[in-house]
């Protein structure tokens, strides 16, 4: 196989029309490890997951991002996806009259290139495989791609994308948001089936009750833009029993929103 | 209007064309009506649409096509259209005649006419003239009296009370060579309760300056369904005109499914009359505009029967200079209480040179109805593009996904697996 995956975001700064989000982000996520970034509201964890897959709503204004030492953000957002990259999203697009089986094997080939393209018969299993795992129905894979599916729904298929699509750097961007226990469990079922040590994660989220589920390996408390504290899960406990204002004294903090003039 | 060119036809080839074929005296004297109304009446009023230097009539009518035995004789453009290993009841016309006709006995034996027209006005003579021109009338406008003067071929679905047919009836209409025209008249009528599906497509070969004048009259009787799918494929060599137009009385469904892929220029009209109280329409139109196309596609239902319920959706995708008019017409008449009346026009614009306009009228004259409408014109989702993107998807993919993902609701609807296949192929194409 290929060496162990690597993504490396330095100094990364990006905005939105004028105004700045991301104020100098640092990160480094390796195959084999569990990322998680926590934070309040308002604070660009999101806008972190959109930058890195190039949403074109936002520009970067400064800094590097290397995805096994090739520059990610010279790439367009297909070419970012192809490098290994994947962003479960927190909403994402409804697309009618694309089926969500047509869209995934025309995402699979996409990355497998001409010539070399998935068997339908080996597709099917796959996925017939991998939507048993979410408790998905079958007839998921002739609907249109989110088309009238719930939040709950919508969540599991970026899950079963990312099951197919077999990626090496994977973003979950507040997966668990309105998701009710049960379902949270299944999807963090399938989150843990494809932890290996040629993966890592980058898991976003306001609330530490995902983590007891998925186990990071560090924890990282996101504020006015950039990381301002990490640590390891111990971390993440802490903050589900305190909240965030013990980091907000300890770092003389007042507003922790991208607002706050830094 | 402009100055009306010499006709290429004349009373005494209609008269010749008529014995030949053994037509009943009425039919005779309704082509020569239509002759002489053609020198008199407009062309249709469209909105947003002059086509009086349009090819309305200069056309050699009553061009003969040879029968052919099998199916495998067929042209390639028509075979296509065919599941060639289980023919059951089809028509292949080419120009004015018909090539190849089958029924099976299974469609006999449950009393179901299916039939050329010039066999139907041979054989079911009083039941054609009894339905033939009652919804649209031979004087309405200049198009449809030219079309009583030339009308050769089309088919003649009687559906008996209480009868339910399981496979969708085919046919398909060629026009091929210089000045040739294709000017079918399809009558459809299902008694009570009565079920069926027709299916044609309008394919064209070789040649130029051809026309197409045709005309679907379709008479949906009490709990009766019909539905009629049309796919036309026509070169640009051909300017095509259709007519279609059903009635509906109480408790019926008129289902309409119709592809509107013609490269040439293109006047379409579609109109259900909700006569009867609950009766039902559903209109579904797709349309792809390219090169530099012109057309105008109208889409309409007129409510008459009380608790009436109409939707209707068309789809258009928009290249090249092509210009395309989409008009949705709901028009409630008084009485017609508790009608409801929904329309949505959709346009994806592909270019900057094209036009596409949606318009979607409503016209109400009831006071306890419910309508409404949707019309949008625009471009691309860049949100739906960025999360195809993201999936490794490239951009033109992505964007070929999104136009045949919007276009595909309505082919899914084609009932005939080969046409449907065909139509998507027509849609890759026209879509380069």
């Amino acid at each position: 196989m290929t060496a162990i995956p690597h993504l490396q975001i330095k100094n990364l700064r990006a905005k939105i029309e004028d105004k700045e989000i991301l104020k100098g982000m640092n990160l480094e996520i390796k195959g084999g490890e569990v990322h998680a970034i926590m934070g309040p509201n308002g604070t660009g964890k999101s806008t972190l997951a959109s930058t890195l897959m190039g949403h074109p709503k936002f520009e970067v204004t400064e800094g590097e991002v290397l995805i096994n030492g090739e520059d990610l953000l010279d790439m367009a957002v297909d070419e970012r996806a192809r490098a290994g990259l994947f962003l479960a999203m927190q909403y994402p697009s409804e697309v009618s009259g694309v089926t969500n089986s047509d869209f995934l094997r025309s995402a699979i080939n996409a990355r497998r290139g001409e010539g070399n393209e998935i068997s339908l018969m080996k597709f099917i299993r796959e996925m017939d495989k991998k939507m048993s795992t979410l408790e998905m129905d079958e007839s998921f894979s002739h609907r249109y791609l989110n088309e009238g599916f719930s939040g709950g729904e919508k969540k599991r298929n970026e899950i079963l994308q990312m099951m197919m699509i077999e990626p090496s750097i994977c973003i979950l961007d507040e997966i668990d948001s309105g998701l009710d226990i049960d379902a949270l469990k299944v999807v963090a079922n399938g989150v843990n089936e494809m932890r290996t040590a040629d993966r890592g994660f980058l898991i976003i989220t306001h609330y530490q009750r995902l983590l007891n589920y998925i186990k990071p390996d560090f924890v990282h408390v996101m504020m006015q833009g950039r990381i301002v504290k990490s640590g390891g899960p111990e971390l993440a406990e802490r903050l589900e029993a305190e909240g965030y204002d013990w980091i907000k004294e300890e770092l003389g903090i007042e507003d922790e929103t991208v607002n706050a003039n830094v | 209007m402009s100055v009306d060119l010499q006709l290429r036809f004349d009373s005494e080839a209609i008269t010749e064309f008529s014995k030949a074929n053994q037509e009943p005296a009425w039919f005779l004297e309704k082509r020569l009506a239509g002759l002489k109304a053609a020198g008199e009446l407009q062309l249709p009023v469209l909105e947003k649409t002059k086509i009086d230097k349009w090819n309305i009539q200069q056309f050699v009518p009553f061009q003969a096509s040879s029968p052919v035995a099998s199916v495998q004789e067929l042209d390639e453009v028509v075979k296509a259209q065919i599941d060639l290993d289980n023919v059951s009841n089809l028509l292949v016309q080419k120009n004015a005649s018909v090539q190849f006709f089958a029924v099976t006995d299974e469609l006999k034996q449950q009393g179901v006419i299916f039939a050329p027209l010039a066999t139907a006005l041979k054989e079911h003579g009083d039941l054609v003239q009894k339905y033939f021109q009652q919804v649209i009338a031979l004087d309405e406008h200049k198009l449809t009296a030219l079309h009583t003067a030339v009308v050769s071929g089309g088919v003649f679905l009687y559906v008996p009370k209480n009868v339910e047919v399981k496979v969708p009836l085919q046919a398909v209409y060629q026009v091929a060579g210089d000045d040739a025209l294709v000017s079918p008249h399809v009558l459809i009528v299902a008694e009570a309760n009565s079920k069926v599906s027709y299916v044609d497509t309008f394919v064209s070969g070789e040649g130029n300056n051809m026309v197409v004048n045709s005309i679907v009259e379709a008479f949906v009787g009490p709990g009766a369904n019909v539905q009629v799918a049309s796919v036309r494929t026509l070169s640009v060599d051909v300017h095509d005109y259709n007519f279609r137009r059903a009635t509906v009385d109480r408790d019926g469904t008129m289902e309409w499914v119709l592809g509107e892929m013609n490269d040439g220029n293109t006047v379409s009209n579609n109109t259900t009359l909700l006569k009867g109280q609950a009766s039902t329409a559903e209109t579904k139109t797709i349309s792809v505009g390219t090169g530099s196309q012109r057309q105008n596609l109208t889409s309409q239902v007129q409510h008459f029967g009380t608790h009436s319920e109409s939707n209707m959706v068309s789809k258009a995708v928009m290249t090249g200079e092509a210009v395309s008019i989409l008009n949705g017409i709901t028009k409630i008449e008084k009485g017609a209480e508790k009608a409801n009346g929904e329309q949505a026009e959709n346009v994806l614009m592909l270019s900057d040179k094209a036009r596409g306009d949606a318009n979607p009228i409503l016209l109400i004259d009831e006071d306890d109805v419910k309508a409404g409408h949707a019309a949008s014109v625009g471009r691309f989702s860049e949100e739906s593009i960025y999360y195809l993107m993201s999936r490794g998807i490239s951009r033109q993919a992505a964007e070929r996904l999104i136009i045949l993902g919007f276009l595909d609701p309505v082919v899914a609807e084609i009932p005939i697996e080969e046409v449907q296949n065909r139509l998507r192929q027509a849609l890759e194409r026209k879509l380069g």
